[in-house]
């Protein structure tokens, strides 16, 4: 026998009300409970949406039009920076100071989905989230050489039911679905796990192929857009000042710039097959969304430091720290959704308090008998007042737990609706250190709303309600 | 002696801000073992008497001692816990607590005494008062003189020196009332209590050899009560 037990067997005598104040109470901690995991594996999954790669290159204008429409293909380009640029990188002046450089063309969907155009070295090179490494469910990688195939990201493929084999035309913004490209069709060859990334809703194109698409052999080169500048820029590179590059001195051998003649081993095989094809004025025709960079901190920190103050000096490019963006666009606008989430939800917690209130004060009439007994068997008035705190307490943390399970139990419910709509996968069994904080919370409102009950039970006239009818 | 009141006044307030006197005691004592009945009119103020007694109530004036201490002067929570060591109650409605069983019941009399419930002593007790196979029987499922039983252990549970029982048969069938009594004078001597039982009832009353008329002991009704049993 406790004080715990006495206060159990309360509850249990009112089972019925006790089940539905629990259950209200339940309510509003599951809404919280929903509202905390579903956040953070969102907050998370948009922060190390950009994971794999630290830099992104594309050209002047919105960083957050840049991001959105590099990392989750929301949006569309802010402009197009050269593909000879994107050489800079790989074989150029920018070498020493870069690991990996992918470069992409978005602006193209297929039935809603969006495609990327991209080199092989983006499911090979590049990881996503903790480093881990890109899988196929279906098929394989596209090959350099096989111009015209494609990869499907794994929510892409599921909700158009595509196949590995399958051909699909893509179309530009703007386009409708009667006027798809009429060149050679891209074949899906492989079909990527989940990553619970954007990845997962997008359509990986053979950047080869998607250049020899006619409308995309247009645009200014590299040169031409520096020509078009008048401002004149003295680019310095961080070392210490030792060469400068004035506005007309463009690299004629980029692989001897001022960052070094280093690492063009980093080149991937793609580049040097498509150098064969690809060198001359056709290249210089093209043109990029973005170039997705892991820069090479380990052996070049201060160069890989500096790259993105070189490349933002640039007159046609900047360079943009994903992760930065990112973290500014969710402290900013989703944060405060989240917060008024979290004060309804916590309302939702308090007038289910106040319910417990109610609950206990109205079956106080029929229980002061009870008290009276319990006073007359020799039970303090503390001891009759601890009773009834604990019964709250009880129907808080009991309701407290029914609604962490229940909270769970809607993101498991609910996580193939998200992971399929926004590519996010929510797993109904993440738990977090902050529902903690709901134990000690709930039991302080307990106390609070079991305070007027609990003084009623304390002034309870034992000799008069001992008197009266039970 | 075991108790001893002493011009002990007690009086209710009234709605047009007077006050009702319900009973000016001059004396009255009880010795350890010894067993009592008191009889009365209805209102006369056994109740009230036996709240006084067991601290429930306190007198507006005037001393109750029991083995010596003075429960008057005893702060509250005292008298709770000296209530609840040393006197044992007998309802007239059992008042046992619905959601627990009777096993509980018992229980939780020894909890609020000490917070030392000794489950032996409440299943032997029980067992004595013929419920050793009700132990875990709520209060509903019980009939009224099984009941009576729970409450009569319940009383017994932290070996009190007095019994107070306020009608106990009043709410039991004909066929339980001498059992209940016979039960509550053998078990009281058994655990060496004294017994004060308020009853209406002339037949109960003859079996006790002390019988105490309220309004013989009540300064403010002695003038009205000449009425034999």
């Amino acid at each position: 026998m406790s004080l715990w037990k006495i206060a159990w067997r309360s509850m249990q005598q009112r089972a019925v009300a006790s089940w539905l104040t629990a259950i209200s109470v339940g309510l509003g901690v599951a809404l919280i409970v929903a509202v905390l995991v579903v956040h953070r594996v969102v907050d998370h999954s948009f922060r190390r949406g950009a994971q794999g790669y630290d830099l992104i290159v594309g050209a002047k204008g919105s960083a957050l039009q840049l991001v959105l429409d590099t990392v989750f293909y929301l949006g569309q380009p802010v402009d197009l920076i050269p593909y000879s640029y994107y050489r800079e990188f790989v074989e150029g002046r920018f070498v020493p100071a870069v690991r990996v450089a992918i470069p992409i063309c978005t602006g193209h969907d297929y039935k809603g989905f969006r495609c990327v155009a991209t080199i092989p070295d983006m499911f090979e090179r590049l990881t996503y989230l903790d480093n881990r490494e890109f899988r196929f469910r279906e098929g394989r990688n596209f090959y350099p050489e096989n111009y015209f195939e494609a990869v499907a990201g794994y929510t892409a493929a599921k909700k158009l039911k595509l196949k590995v084999g399958q051909e699909i035309r893509p179309t530009g913004y703007g386009e409708t679905g009667s006027k798809q490209h009429e060149d050679e069709p891209f074949t899906i060859v492989g079909i990527l796990e989940p990553t619970g990334t954007p990845i997962d809703r997008a359509i990986f194109l053979n950047l080869e192929g998607f250049f020899r698409c006619a409308p995309h052999q247009v645009g200014p080169s590299y040169e031409e857009s520096l020509l078009r500048e008048s401002e004149f820029r003295v680019v310095e590179a961080d070392r210490g000042g030792q060469t400068q590059r004035s506005e007309g001195e463009t690299d004629s051998n980029p692989g001897a710039d001022h960052l070094g003649n280093e690492a063009v081993e980093n080149q991937h095989e793609y580049d040097a097959s498509c150098d064969d094809h690809h060198h001359g004025e056709e290249e210089e025709s093209r043109r990029l969304s973005a170039i997705l960079i892991v820069s090479d901190i380990e052996n070049n920190p201060q160069l890989a430091m500096a790259l993105p103050r070189i490349v933002n000096e640039e007159p046609f490019a900047q360079a943009v720290a994903p992760a930065k963006v990112i973290a500014e666009l969710f402290d900013g606008i989703v944060g405060n959704v989240q917060r008024v989430l979290l004060i309804l939800a916590v309302l939702v917690v308090v007038v289910a308090g106040i319910g417990i209130t109610v609950s206990i004060y109205n079956s106080m009439s029929e229980r002061r008998h009870e008290i009276a007994i319990m006073r007359a068997l020799g039970a303090s008035r503390g001891t009759v007042m601890a009773v009834i705190l604990l019964e709250s307490i009880l129907l808080s943390l009991g309701g407290g737990l029914l609604g962490v399970f229940m909270g769970h139990i809607l993101v498991a419910l609910l996580s193939p609706t998200i992971a399929e709509h926004t590519g996010v996968i929510v797993s109904g069994l993440e738990f977090q250190l902050v529902e903690l904080i709901l134990i000690p919370g709930l039991i302080a409102l307990a106390t609070v709303v079991g305070y007027l009950p609990a003084v009623m039970a304390y002034r309870t006239d034992v000799a008069k309600a001992l008197i009266a009818a039970p | 002696m075991l108790l001893v009141l002493e011009e002990v006044k007690k009086s209710f307030p009234l709605p047009d801000g007077g006050r009702l006197e319900i009973l000016d005691i001059p004396y009255f004592a009880l010795d350890a073992g010894e067993q009592v009945v008191l009889v009365g009119e209805s209102g006369s103020g056994k109740t009230t008497l036996l709240h006084i007694i067991s601290g429930i109530s306190r007198p507006d004036s005037g001393s109750v001692r029991l083995d010596g201490w003075d429960i008057t002067l005893l702060s509250e929570a005292d008298c709770d816990r000296f209530r609840a060591k040393r006197i044992g109650y007998v309802f007239q409605t059992f008042n046992l607590l619905p959601g627990f069983t009777a096993l509980e019941n018992v229980l939780i009399s020894m909890y609020f005494a000490d917070g030392r419930p000794d489950r032996g002593r409440a299943k032997q007790l029980l067992e004595r008062v013929g419920l050793g196979h009700r132990l875990n029987h709520k209060p509903p499922m019980l009939s009224v003189g099984e009941q009576q039983r729970v409450a009569l252990a319940r009383a017994l549970a932290n070996r009190p020196q007095l019994i107070l029982a306020d009608e106990p048969t009043a709410n039991v069938d004909v066929g339980n009332q001498q059992i209940i009594i016979d039960l509550l004078r053998e078990t009281c001597r058994e655990e060496g209590a004294a017994l004060l039982l308020v009853t209406h009832s002339p037949d109960v009353a003859r079996q006790f050899s002390r019988i105490e008329r309220l309004e013989h002991l009540n300064r403010l009704s002695k003038r009205e009560v000449q009425q034999p049993l």
